[in-house]
């Protein structure tokens, strides 16, 4: 009987099982992808929102500011990369600065340090390359950006070592009542389980159902994002907002921690929730809107589109905790800022689960750190030097435009990369200008190589991603779906 | 090909790229008199991406004959083992400075530094990709470029695919339009957006129409279908302003799409040189001794300029090579005096200034296909041409002759319709 199940491994359900092992308890995380951070989260901005952007009296703006000042020493223990590189919300009129000033309010109402409204001298010393229309802007020193997929494998690596029992593959079909707590079938197994966490994102009202419950209610908002090439890299400092509507953050210009920028990201109502199809009209409104901020900003610098499904409650806030079924937890609606809340919402329903009588014995032996992974592209050439002379497979390049080695591949490999994407998201080989054109076979046969297996059983995300066929493959049957 | 082990401190050139860039270069620089060449490359066997282009057609201008590209390729490969040459593969070039410090790694020497009399860059290019223009749909499995594809085929044993789509009507796209039938690779089309085609026409002849594989200009493809690999694409026509006209969109049946919509020249290590770029070549600035703004730092081959033609890289490269080392030993020849500038109906020039007391071989790229057509330099000479089209580089001849009478420094190069008179018939 496991103590807790937590259903979906993204940045959510990642950060509640890390938080979980913490404590003598049996816990079991179950995702539906190949690997944890595939859905939503590998889609998101990346942005630790400084805590000032959101209304008061909401769940949303007090887990923020929560989580927001929990991700340095998350970053610092786990060893993956975290940049407060600050945000800037810009105004072109004096309706924007009147929002603006509402801003640096609520950012002064929660003694978020340093926000302050800045005139156009400081913005063009700060920021020189911004649109020199903008007359006021919001400066949001605590912002930040991570890798979100990093942080995800990063935080399950961490809960793994921690004693996790972590099942991909998994998607959950039904939860039953079992004697003494819930009945979970989730790839093909029966998990009997005290307490179950709806952390299943996009997917959380399906999940509810299986329970009965018709609430959350949950729409799908889908933002297309487009990355541009590290030539740009510089053009600004800090995460650029427009001044914000009623109904949006609307489109922003994101320094990622690689150091490449990130326009994006749009927000659309779908009705499929697994639409993530990017569009013509999305990329010519956001190109319009970033360069709007930044004129230096286009097209013919983007290397790679993609589009992510926020999960949207019906009130708009998050969803957190016990429901009418008895051990049956939701942390659903995570929308924006989700990622930014994340440390916060396990602590939150960490204290939730104790509240309802788990118990939440320490474990002394909890191992909190994890050794950061090396990136020859973000070491001196001196260590990477020494390193080289330790194991020369870190003088071997596998992705020239991102320089990852052979040793990097090896590690995201050990640490539970088993495709193409994964091995993507953990080393960025394939994620630079030539988007894998030339390291692709290499990495494919090193996957192949670890798993004993051939080039045409490695997928880019799983199964029916397959990559390449074999010869013989045209004579026979289908490959399946 | 065992990568050496034992790499010099100083070497009088250093080549970067060991395809026929750099082979030609090296070649050339050892034929010119120096003592030592260092060649480096990426992968584990010189010869560049000519080593996955199987199939034949290169060397008709430079060897008259015709040849697969390994063969092209060991052709230089053999010359250059008659001399004394040091050949580092399977190793990256991280930085080159200034004053021509070239720091690499490989497994075999780990991270080292040579110091070089001169440089040669001849990185290549690599492909664009989806993500540069934004096809919209989902990102599953089965998008590639052609060039991937093609090692896939010809290098791995592997198919990309039972039924492929081909976007863009570059010349690697065509080959693996050909390549593809020729393994039971269903080809239902190739699209290209432009009212013409972008690769050579002995392609579209020998690759598409010898194989009833139809070719659908001002075509692309509009969304991309499928969850985890590719179930079909839209494709729609496009009107004069390349946009999408969707009242007549289709949708293909196929698990793999290739993109081949062009190539990039790989100029990171010239952009952390510092070098004049080109912004229409996106290649650096060279002379007409294929020298770049920087001092003893030379680039040829499609580093500099996207080819047509493997043999006019081979050509470029051999100049550059002989005046690497003529750098190294002293025998510079004097500066240029000429700047070229790319005039009507041509998007670009190289080399980009050139000198009276030579003969050189300038190569252009017109912007718009001509059936008849004059190629004026300035006011100094004229010829006629026949079918210009942006996929083929036009080639000049300035010879001395032409300016013993110009006395500007620089002259315009026009490529204008011959419905208009020549000045000969004025």
């Amino acid at each position: 009987m496991k103590d807790v199940t937590i259903i979906g491994g993204g940045v959510i359900g990642c950060a509640i099982a890390r938080e979980l092992t913490r404590y003598r308890l049996d816990v079991l995380l179950v995702e539906s992808e190949v690997e944890v951070g595939f859905g939503t989260s590998k889609s998101n901005s990346g942005i630790i929102h400084g805590g000032h952007h959101t209304e008061p009296g909401t769940l949303k703006g007090e887990l923020a500011w929560a989580g927001n000042q929990r991700w340095v020493r998350l970053a610092q223990e786990l060893g993956f990369g975290f940049r407060r590189n600050g945000d800037l919300t810009v105004a072109f009129d004096e309706s924007d600065v009147e929002v603006l000033e509402r801003i640096a309010l609520q950012g002064r109402e929660r003694d978020i340090p340093g926000v302050e409204i800045w005139g156009p001298e400081r913005i063009r010393l700060e920021e020189p390359n911004l649109n020199q229309d903008i007359i006021a802007a919001v400066d949001g020193p605590t912002a930040g950006v991570v890798n979100p997929y990093e942080a995800c494998f990063a935080l399950i690596e961490c809960a793994v070592a921690n004693g996790l029992e972590l099942r991909v593959n998994a998607p959950v079909t039904a939860i039953e009542q079992g004697a003494d707590g819930l009945l979970v079938h989730a790839g093909g197994d029966e998990i009997p389980t005290r307490f179950v966490i709806n952390a299943a994102g996009v997917h959380a009202e399906k999940v509810a159902r299986m329970v009965g419950l018709l609430e959350p209610s949950i729409r799908g908002r889908k933002g297309e994002e487009y990355l541009l090439d590290k030539r740009l890299a510089g053009i600004v400092q800090r995460t650029i907002f427009p001044c914000p509507t009623p109904n949006s953050k609307g489109i922003l210009v994101i320094p990622t921690f690689d150091g490449t920028i990130m326009v994006g990201p749009t927000a659309q109502a779908v009705e499929d929730l697994d639409d993530v199809t990017t569009t013509a009209v999305g990329a010519a409104s956001t190109f319009d809107l970033a360069r709007r901020l930044v004129p230096g900003i286009s097209e013919r610098d983007c290397i790679a589109e993609f589009a992510g499904v926020r999960a949207v409650a019906a009130d708009n806030d998050f969803v957190i905790g016990p429901t009418s079924v008895a051990g049956f937890f939701n942390a659903a609606g995570i929308q924006s800022p989700g990622l930014t809340a994340a440390p916060a919402i396990a602590e939150l329903l960490v204290t939730m689960l104790g509240d309802a009588g788990l118990d939440l014995s320490p474990r002394p032996e909890f191992r909190r750190t994890m050794p950061r992974p090396v990136h020859a592209a973000s070491i001196s050439i001196g260590e990477l030097t020494e390193l080289a002379e330790r194991d020369r497979d870190f003088a071997r390049v596998v992705c020239r435009c991102e320089l990852v080695t052979e040793a990097e591949i090896h590690d995201a490999i050990r640490r539970g990369a088993r495709t193409l994407d994964g091995l993507k998201f953990r080393t960025r080989a394939g994620m630079g200008r030539c988007q894998g054109g030339f390291c692709t076979p290499r990495c494919m046969q090193l996957l192949a190589a670890d798993a004993d297996g051939g080039m045409s059983d490695i997928t880019k995300r799983g199964d029916g991603s397959w990559l390449v066929l074999d010869r013989g493959d045209l004579r026979g049957e289908e490959v399946p779906a | 090909m065992m990568s050496i082990t034992n790499l010099q401190d100083q070497y009088d050139v250093v080549v970067v790229g060991a395809g026929p860039g750099g082979m030609a270069a090296a070649l050339a620089a050892l034929r010119t008199g120096v003592d030592s060449v260092l060649m480096v490359d990426r992968e584990v066997e010189p010869g560049g991406i000519l080593n996955q282009c199987i199939h034949n057609g290169f060397g008709l201008h430079h060897f008259g004959e015709e040849l697969t590209g390994p063969e092209y390729a060991q052709r230089f490969l053999t010359d250059l083992l008659d001399h004394h040459i040091d050949i580092a593969t399977d190793c990256y070039v991280l930085d080159v400075t200034p004053d021509r410090l070239v720091t690499l790694m490989s497994p075999s020497v780990g991270v080292r530094q040579v110091l070089a009399g001169a440089v040669v860059l001849a990185m290549g290019a690599r492909e664009r990709t989806r993500g540069a223009i934004r096809i919209p749909g989902r990102r599953p499995s089965g998008v590639m470029t052609a060039g991937l594809a093609q090692k896939f085929v010809n290098q791995m044993g592997l198919l990309p695919g039972r039924r492929a789509v081909i976007l863009g009507s570059g010349d690697i796209g065509l080959i693996m339009a050909r390549r593809m039938t020729l393994e039971g690779v269903e080809v239902p089309g190739v699209f290209e957006i432009m009212p013409h085609a972008n690769g050579l026409t002995r392609n579209i002849v020998q690759c598409l129409h010898d194989f009833d594989i139809p070719l659908h200009l001002s075509t692309t493809v509009v969304e991309i279908h499928g969850r985890d690999r590719v179930e079909k694409v839209t494709v729609a026509p496009v009107d004069e302003r390349l946009q999408p006209d969707l009242s007549r969109a289709r949708t293909i049946k196929c698990d793999t799409l290739l993109a081949s919509i062009g190539l990039i020249p790989e100029n990171e290590l010239s952009q952390k040189l510092g070098l004049r770029i080109d912004p229409t070549t996106a290649g650096p600035v060279v002379s007409s001794t294929m020298e770049t703004s920087r001092d003893g730092v030379f680039a040829a081959g499609n580093v500099v300029h996207i080819h047509d033609l493997v043999d006019f890289v081979s050509q470029e490269a051999l100049l550059a090579g002989e005046n690497a080392a003529r750098y190294v030993t002293g025998r510079r020849p004097p500066a240029d005096n000429i700047k070229l500038n790319a005039g009507t109906n041509v998007a670009s020039v190289v080399p980009h200034t050139i000198s009276s007391d030579r003969e050189h071989t300038v190569y252009l790229r017109v912007r718009h296909p001509l059936e008849k057509s004059w190629l004026r330099l300035g006011e100094v000479y004229e010829k006629r041409l026949r079918y210009v089209v942006p996929a083929e580089m036009v080639s000049l001849k300035v010879r001395p002759r032409f300016l013993e009478h110009f006395h500007g420094d620089s002259l315009t190069i026009d490529i204008v319709p011959r419905d208009e008179p020549g000045r000969e018939e004025m």
